[in-house]
């Protein structure tokens, strides 16, 4: 399943970054971060979707304390 | 400005303030009487002021082990400064300076990035808020992914068309505007289809939603313009790949530099750190990371807006090479409305026997050919007697009507039939007409050239295009009084319109071959109505499809896409390819040989950190102002 979602993300270097960390969650296929648009699709399982969500989340603060995604 | 930049602004102005004071009075000598501690605290606390935030990033960063990142490295650069102050000369406003500075170009960069953000969601606004649903009698505003197939939705005068729909009550004019960057108001009257993202004119309009708001043209635009920067030009790979090693391969530099210089060439210790840090600050490739996607953002957004959708950097790149331009010649060099020019009916027959046959073959076809014919005939022709009917492509029709048969097509068709045809001189599409396996007549028809296609050859081949192809499957001496009338380079007629895959391969592989001596591989470009195109758009380099309002195979197929059928686009496009390129090259090349230059002269010790924060911070805001130009293209 593929969704998109607003996201806060500060720098173009840092959305590289915490797009390279969501891509190795189990269960996300795909996911791009655009700093200009500041918007995040992801392509992820369908069932595990809320929980990989979550858990792109975290790993996305851990590398830019003020990531954010808008659910 | 948003609240947090002007939170920020603040806090730089009120600690610029602190500086200048305390440059001024250091100057003056105020603090040579001072205790050293109170005077690095007069430094100091200014210091935490401006640069809390990065200090505490930089902490949380360390945590999650990211290293590599600059607000780690400009924290260890100032506090390295500071240290050197403490156990050295007493010296601070450096320290404090390389914060300040880095905080206001931080500033900048911030508040130039938001401008442009600005302006490409203000060409992202023909999004839809609302529909107006109409349910049991009631009008209710709803989401637009609510409304589904079949529901009836009223949309007000100076309303955006929410949904792809018919129209069912009522008539008025749209705009498409928004979609084509040209507003000509169309008329729609009950049975129209209205596209979504156009501007509802003068009156109310009832309609029908025939696609669901994720497969309807404003949202399948609104998609491809916001996903076409994840098709990255080779540029950008480049640039990606190049920060991934940059950073961390100045940094090491940094080590050496603040270890070894010292060692080896017996220059100072303090000494040795300042240079390091020189490259502590500068290594952050922060310049080169925003304004590079920036720019071609600003191409696709600035091409958005004519009514042009680009769909990746990697097709700006492509078109800004464009050498050969291959077009279809009808609907894309002409209007695609055939119109029945002459009857040339052969001795014994008259012209309204000669216009029924040929209604009667046609009857069946969906070809524009076939309905210009019934439409000279100007009766609905009798199809009952009509079996068998064959299309053959490429050559014409055979039918069998009154059980005898009848064939009309072009000369190769009479030819392999054995049908004595008288030929035709004229210039146009022929149809010959065979009844009987006598030769009845010849129907000459022919489509007109589309305003503006001359001044878009000129203007293909001012704009670097070194030969533009016409593609058709008509008659030789047709296809070239056009192409002699439009100065078309080459023209490749009498085609199939299975061959035209073909014969694009061929122009590529022979433009490549004859580039090879210029060093430089010209990309060729295919332009087409999107109908029958799909396999020729997919295999250029450039697929360009245009006139594909609601077109779904089009827009899938073709690279870029030109919202109306106006060819003049064409140049445009390539204008705009070339200007975004070259700003972005402009950049790369500004950004790393500055940062280049400063790196060899700190490694000597010969700038000072001042130097250092202009190539960071200052470097990177040039290039942002620079790249924000992509966005502003005047077409004139």
């Amino acid at each position: 399943m593929k969704k998109s979602y607003k996201c806060e993300i500060d720098c173009a270097a840092c959305a590289a970054k915490v797009e390279e960390a969501i891509k190795k969650i189990d269960g996300v296929e795909n996911v791009n971060i655009n700093f200009l648009t500041q918007k995040m699709s992801i392509t992820a399982d369908e069932e595990k979707f809320n929980d990989i969500l979550k858990s792109a989340c975290k790993a996305g603060r851990k590398i830019e304390p003020d990531f954010s995604i808008d659910i | 400005m948003s609240k947090k930049l002007k939170k920020r602004l603040y806090k730089i102005l009120i600690v610029s303030i602190i500086f200048f004071a305390l440059i001024v009075a250091d100057k003056m000598g105020k603090f040579s009487y001072l205790p050293q501690t109170l005077v690095f605290a007069m430094y100091f606390f200014p210091y935490i002021i401006i640069g809390y935030d990065v200090i505490i990033k930089a902490a949380k960063d360390i945590l999650h082990g990211q290293i590599f990142n600059e607000n780690f490295l400009m924290t260890v650069a100032t506090a390295a400064a500071f240290l050197l102050g403490v156990f050295g000369d007493g010296q601070y406003p450096e320290a404090l300076a390389v914060m300040l500075f880095y905080q206001i170009g931080e500033l900048f960069q911030d508040y130039a990035v938001g401008k442009s953000r600005q302006s490409i969601s203000q060409m992202m606004d023909i999004a839809p808020r609302y529909a107006n649903l109409l349910k049991d009698g009631n009008i209710i505003e709803t989401d637009p992914e609510e409304v589904h197939i079949g529901d009836m939705i009223l949309i007000k005068p100076g309303e955006i068309v929410p949904l792809d729909g018919t129209v069912t009550q009522g008539s008025s004019f749209v705009d498409t505007g928004a979609l084509t960057g040209e507003s000509v108001p169309r008329k729609v009257d009950v049975g129209d289809k209205v596209i979504s993202g156009c501007l509802n004119g003068e009156s109310a309009v009832k309609v029908r939603v025939e696609k669901e708001y994720e497969d309807s043209t404003v949202s399948r635009i609104l998609e491809l313009v916001e996903n076409a920067s994840s098709k990255k030009a080779k540029l950008e790979n480049f640039i990606t790949k190049f920060a991934k090693y940059y950073t961390p391969a100045v940094t090491v530099f940094a080590v050496v530099l603040a270890i070894f210089v010292p060692v080896l060439f017996g220059v100072s210790w303090t000494q040795g750190i300042k240079r390091a840090c020189n490259f502590l600050i500068i290594s952050c490739p922060c310049a080169l990371v925003i304004s590079v996607p920036l720019g071609f953002f600003g191409g696709i957004g600035a091409a958005s807006k004519i009514g042009i959708l680009i769909k990746g950097s990697n097709f700006v790149e492509a078109a800004s090479k464009l050498s050969v331009i291959v077009m279809d010649k009808t609907g894309t060099l002409t209007k695609g409305e055939f119109k029945v020019q002459k009857v040339i009916y052969n001795d014994g027959y008259s012209k309204e026997y000669l216009l029924m046959l040929a209604a009667i073959g046609e009857g069946f076809s969906n070809h524009p050919i076939a309905h210009s014919i019934i439409r000279a005939y100007g009766k609905t022709p009798d199809l009952t007697n009509v079996n068998n009917t064959k299309e053959i492509s490429g050559r014409g029709i055979k039918a069998s009507f009154e059980s005898k048969q009848l064939i009309l097509g072009n000369e190769k068709l009479m030819q392999s039939e054995n049908i004595a045809y008288k030929q035709c001189e004229e210039n146009g599409t022929l149809v010959y007409v065979a009844y009987d396996r006598a030769y009845i007549g010849c129907i000459v028809i022919s489509d007109s050239i589309k305003a503006g296609a001359q001044e878009a050859v000129s203007e293909m081949k001012r704009a670097g295009v070194k030969s533009v192809v016409m593609l058709t499957g008509d008659h030789k001496n047709t296809a070239e009084s056009i192409a002699k009338k439009l100065n078309i380079d080459k023209v490749i007629s009498e085609l199939l319109p299975q061959d035209k895959v073909n014969e694009l391969e061929k122009i590529m592989k022979t433009t490549e071959n004859c580039e090879e001596h210029l060093a430089r591989v010209g990309k060729v470009g295919f332009v087409g109505d999107g109908i029958n195109d799909a396999p020729v758009l997919m295999r250029s380099d450039v697929g360009i499809a245009m006139g594909s309002f609601g077109s779904d195979a089009a827009i899938e197929a073709a690279d870029i896409v030109l919202m109306d059928d106006d060819i003049r686009k064409i140049p445009i496009v390539i204008r705009i390819a070339k200007k975004t390129m070259s700003i972005v090259k402009s950049n790369i090349a500004f950004a790393l040989s500055v940062k280049f230059l400063i790196l060899v002269l700190s490694a000597f010790g010969v700038v000072s950190m001042w130097a250092a924060v202009f190539g960071d911070v200052g470097v990177a805001v040039l290039c942002i102002l620079n790249s924000m130009r992509a966005l502003k293209f005047k077409t004139e």
